[in-house]
């Protein structure tokens, strides 16, 4: 009976969705064809190549139109990590014990000897030229989170200092916020690009966004590091 | 991506996409385990961002990058894929993700203290 | 023509992956088709010309909520309704 009436009301509200957005159809331009009413992503495209000299056209909307936005994205993302750490909260001496007791097989222990390396780097390139490719921050710092997540599925005792992880995720918290006070600097507002755009695809274009984007490649990176480290701490009971 | 096959393609995306939705919910409403629900709820935010990028898509538009060979399709006039929804679908993948760890830890703890995860049979609200 | 054929073939396949991760009893198979809805739709991503949400959604989405839901799984039940004990027991014995 439940059944029956849960797939009722799915069925009223799905054809309801459905019919405003084949209304609206695909690939079609939505706005109003008017000469005073000028779109949204006209503006951000062409104020990304001629203000900011920036290639990746979201990297510049996420770090410098929207950069309000990725800092409540940040904070949210550090918010869901604390509490994580609070929920699964266990006693000091039980420290040590793993979910994994064993170590993998020796393909996968040397291999993963030689890919993490290899695996960090790939990372640490992907949220330096986040403004020339596409990649960035969050993309970076989930690859590095990979990395460790590998080394620390193929040894039963490699283990990452949690002090090292939170210095390094309060220090690029810290030079985040610390960038967007800087923009106060010639009287502007809080996170405005304050230093001056250079060449179209060069390394150091693009004003401050290259810097907030390295730190928000390493908060992330120390955070899912934190979180899988967590996960894996925990020694659940037997069951069966 | 155009050919004579494109009026059809509104219907394939859009429909799949709230179908998927409407998958993911039926999932979280109906299942009597725990896990199930988190699944839904997984499969739900899937299907919602696939809806979002698929409205900033323009026929014949091209990735939102100025390469040098971007700036030149650009003059020979090629429009270019609205950015704007993939700025803010980045943002919702990150957050959703940060939402399955917190349930996920959830479900840990309940599981210590019932040892059941069958939703009749965890009658009081206080842990 | 053959990107329209394309498109219909990975959209039926993530449909039919997630009608099996919700229909299916045993909980690991129901993970790993969640993550096979990741993949598809990070290819989708990159079709509808969007190659950061791709590589977003390619890390995120197969590699880490993969992982977490597996050591969810591992700490408590495997089964979707445990009156099935015969194969509830957990694999690893030591």
């Amino acid at each position: 009976m439940k059944k029956v009436l849960v797939i009722l009301l799915l069925a009223v509200v799905g054809f309801y969705i459905s019919e405003t957005f084949f209304d609206i159809g695909f690939g079609n331009t939505h706005f109003v064809q008017n000469d005073q009413i000028k779109p949204v992503k006209d503006t951000y495209l062409q104020q990304t190549v001629q203000t900011l000299k920036v290639s990746n056209t979201v990297t510049s909307i996420v770090v410098n139109f929207r950069g309000f936005d990725t800092l409540g994205e940040v904070t949210v993302l550090f918010l869901s990590v604390t509490a994580l750490g609070s929920i699964l909260y266990k006693r000091r001496h039980h420290v040590g014990e793993r979910s994994v007791l064993f170590s993998a097989s020796s393909i996968v222990t040397s291999g993963s000897k030689l890919l993490f390396p290899a695996i960090v780097l790939l990372g640490t390139y992907v949220f330096i030229h986040g403004h020339l490719s596409p990649g960035g921050g969050f993309q970076g710092g989930v690859i590095i989170a990979t990395g460790f997540l590998l080394m620390l599925l193929a040894y039963e005792n490699y283990s990452v200092s949690h002090t090292n992880l939170a210095v390094i995720e309060s220090l690029a918290g810290i030079t985040f916020a610390g960038v967007g006070l800087l923009g106060f600097m010639n009287g502007g507002t809080f996170l405005q690009n304050f230093l001056p755009g250079g060449v179209l695809n060069d390394l150091f274009s693009g004003g401050v966004i290259p810097i907030i984007y390295i730190a928000v490649g390493f908060k992330v990176a120390a955070e899912l590091t934190g979180v899988i480290y967590t996960v894996l701490n925990e020694k659940g009971e037997y069951n069966g | 991506m155009d050919s004579t096959y494109f009026q059809y393609l509104d219907y394939a995306i859009y429909g799949s996409s709230v179908l998927i939705i409407l998958i993911g919910l039926y999932g979280a409403l109906v299942k009597k385990s725990l896990l199930k629900v988190v699944i839904g709820l997984s499969i739900m935010e899937a299907g919602v961002n696939l809806l979002f990028v698929a409205l900033g898509y323009l026929k014949g538009g091209t990735a939102p990058i100025f390469s040098p060979k971007g700036i030149e399709m650009a003059d020979q006039g090629t429009k270019m894929v609205d950015p704007v929804p993939q700025a803010l679908v980045l943002t919702a993948i990150v957050i959703g993700f940060g939402v399955t760890a917190v349930a996920l830890s959830l479900v840990i703890r309940l599981w210590r203290h019932h040892h059941t995860l069958s939703i009749d049979q965890i009658k009081n609200l206080k842990w | 023509m053959i990107a329209f054929i394309l498109i219909v073939l990975l959209l039926v396949l993530m449909l039919a992956a997630a009608v099996y991760a919700i229909v299916q009893k045993d909980l690991l198979y129901a993970v790993i088709a969640t993550g096979i809805i990741s993949l598809v739709l990070s290819i989708l991503f990159y079709m509808l010309q969007a190659p950061d949400v791709a590589l977003t959604e390619a890390a995120i989405g197969v590699a880490l909520t993969t992982i977490i839901f597996v050591i969810t799984i591992r700490n408590t039940v495997r089964m979707e309704d445990e009156s099935d004990r015969d194969k509830n027991i957990k694999s690893t014995t030591k």
